[in-house]
């Protein structure tokens, strides 16, 4: 299944802004993190489809997958 | 801070000053002194513009001494905007230097004679007040360049620029950062207006030959101060997410979560939000040879703020706010970074609130005046807000009074004040906020987005009502007192993960001042505070029914979460039941 990556702000820095992945099914968060070597403890938030999700979600076709660092303003 | 200055702008001979004693309002400073006297010495249902309103300029209680982050100023008056009580709150160097001087406020009161401007001068030695007409619909950043040729470098100014001489309701007070520019604003509700309805132009404040601010516990104070800067440093947010990219590194999230106002609040996405994100901007900066990293204020360790060069390297604005870079920005269908730039440096030199301007222009694009994403337009239009032509007072009244002239539904304030740039049908908790908030639509009276969005203290699902109103009722009163403390709201990040960085903000208080004060004290401060902003905005004519956010929130689905706004009115008004 294809899912679309994004990720923002320190995260960013040596990797990707957004990726494509094609996955298998069942897919979880946690899994996509190891795979693109982001250390869990720099995620803090986790959209998918524009909604809070954690580590354990799972994947689905089609999905967007947003990650982001420690983040605020205001 | 033991005495209050007094300027009585009808006097006989021009404005002429006085200094009493802080008497009954001891113990106060920032937000709560400014709504102290404004509830107890202005009459609620005068005209703001009138004799009888009051313009008061307040640092925090911690504001002149070495305590981190203490350099937040308060301003506050019957509103122009809303009609409402105010206290709009800026960064910058005026609340440090004035806090030295030993101000615990300036009033500025009664009516001007005639039309003359006036400029006041604050030292050690005293107050000096000058008849100076050469000021005349100045910009922000001219008045400045003058007072420093006149009375030197090291000032520290309070201005208004042709926007509050023309006392427009959108118009801002400007303060000074640490280069001199006047970038940092009072925005909101029109208090450049009553500044300028006073006849007063420009405050020069000199704190030469002061010293800091001592506290009563020296020992306690400084140990604290370490606990206090420790914290700060050590979250994410306040010590590497605030630093790194600034307040706009929000615009991805907010984007991301569906919660971006766009299009003047038709839609809750931007396609060209990534072009002006917090990343970008950082990275444009540093190319520039502009800084992602600069402090308002000194004594700030967040240093959220930044300075933008244009292509060729030359000063162009501050680094625009999240605010600005949304409100003139996605609300108006803008993705261009020097657009957005440039209109932040207008809207600083006229002294326009960002918010409220970016909010207006997207009321006018829905009406067709411009096209959405016309940067030139919007540019013009502001020109024109500085030159003071008709069209240009009418923008520069606000999103109301434009709305109502083109003839638009769909215009999202609270009280007569334009929303900020989360929009409140895909975030529940600020919704609550900008409806009850004192201030009218405020995101910083209550700050709901940390909890909502940010993953910051307590989580609640920013889709559903459930939990908002608690959320925005702790969070108002919290904030009320932050904003009497002289700290800048941000501390609030790790106030709310961190209790130990809680305690040593109390522990900071009570060093200083001498006090006992424990974190319910604080809740019981800040209830305080509310309650006489509520009790004047009810003498002034408020009801429950203001209490609400605009009704097209309840009607139109907000994509790409298809959502209505769903807190109950019955539950808004148990927002201040404690």
């Amino acid at each position: 299944m294809q899912v679309t990556i994004k990720l923002f702000a320190t995260l960013r820095q040596g990797r990707f802004d957004v990726d494509t992945l094609n996955l298998p099914p069942k897919t979880k968060v946690t899994d996509v993190i190891q795979q693109i070597g982001v250390p869990h403890k720099e995620v803090t938030l986790i959209f998918i489809n524009g909604r809070h999700s954690d580590f354990s979600s799972e994947l689905h076709e089609g999905d967007i997958l947003a990650l982001f660092p420690p983040v605020g303003g205001g | 801070m033991d005495k209050i200055l007094r300027i009585d702008v009808g006097a006989d001979g021009g404005p002429k000053a006085t200094t009493d004693p802080v008497g009954d309002y001891a113990g106060l400073g920032g937000r709560a002194l400014t709504s102290a006297i404004v509830s107890k010495e202005v009459p609620m249902a005068c005209h703001p513009l009138g004799e009888e309103n009051k313009l008061v300029i307040a640092p925090g209680l911690l504001s002149g001494s070495i305590a981190a982050m203490s350099g937040r100023i308060s301003v506050g008056a019957k509103s122009p905007l809303t009609g409402g009580i105010k206290e709009a709150n800026s960064g910058g160097q005026p609340s440090q230097v004035l806090a030295r001087l030993g101000y615990a406020a300036i009033v500025l009161q009664g009516k001007p004679k005639d039309d003359s401007l006036y400029k006041v001068f604050i030292n050690k030695n005293g107050v000096e007040i000058t008849k100076d007409n050469s000021l005349k619909m100045l910009g922000n950043y001219d008045v400045v360049e003058k007072m420093k040729e006149e009375y030197g470098q090291k000032i520290a100014c309070i201005s208004i620029g042709q926007a509050g001489e023309m006392k427009l309701a959108a118009s801002s007070v400007a303060f000074t950062d640490m280069e001199l520019r006047p970038s940092r604003h009072a925005g909101r509700g029109g208090l450049g207006a009553v500044m300028g309805s006073k006849g007063i132009k420009v405050i020069v404040l000199d704190d030469a030959g002061m010293a800091m601010r001592q506290p009563k516990d020296v020992e306690r104070f400084k140990e604290a101060n370490k606990r206090w800067i420790a914290g700060l440093q050590g979250h994410g947010v306040t010590g590497q997410a605030l630093p790194a990219y600034g307040t706009n590194v929000l615009t991805n999230i907010i984007n991301e979560a569906g919660a971006y106002p766009t299009y003047n609040f038709k839609e809750g996405r931007f396609a060209g939000a990534a072009k002006i994100s917090g990343e970008v901007l950082a990275e444009m900066e540093t190319k520039r040879g502009g800084l992602a990293t600069h402090g308002c204020h000194s004594g700030c360790v967040i240093r959220c703020s930044g300075i933008y060069n244009d292509k060729d390297g030359h000063f162009l604005s501050k680094q625009p706010e999240y605010e600005t870079v949304w409100a003139h920005g996605g609300d108006c269908g803008i993705d261009d970074l020097d657009t957005i730039a440039m209109l932040d440096f207008l809207d600083d030199n006229y002294g326009l609130d960002t918010i409220e301007m970016g909010v207006t222009i997207g009321v006018a694009m829905e009406a067709g005046l411009l096209k959405f994403g016309d940067g030139k337009g919007a540019i013009n239009l502001i020109k024109e807000v500085g030159q003071g032509t008709p069209l240009g007072r009418i923008i520069g009244s606000g999103a109301v009074v434009t709305g109502k002239v083109f003839g638009i539904e769909r215009v999202p304030v609270v009280k007569g004040q334009a929303m900020p740039a989360y929009d409140p049908r895909a975030v529940h908790g600020i919704g609550v906020t900008y409806a009850t908030s004192p201030m009218g639509a405020d995101h910083t009276a209550g700050y709901a987005i940390a909890s909502n969005i940010l993953g910051v203290g307590e989580k609640v699902d920013p889709l559903k009502p459930e939990g908002q109103v608690d959320l925005s009722r702790a969070l108002q009163i919290a904030t009320a007192f932050i904003d009497s403390s002289g700290m800048c709201v941000f501390v609030a990040f790790a106030l709310l993960d961190q209790p130990e960085t809680n305690q040593a903000l109390i522990d900071l208080v009570n060093a200083f001042y001498g006090w006992n004060w424990t974190a319910d004290d604080t809740v019981e401060f800040g209830k305080r505070v509310l309650k006489m902003e509520r009790d004047f905005n009810v003498g002034a004519g408020f009801t429950k029914e203001h209490d609400r956010l605009p009704l097209f929130m309840k009607t139109q689905q907000l994509s790409p979460h298809n959502l209505t706004f769903q807190v109950k009115d019955e539950e808004l008004d148990g927002v201040f039941n404690w």
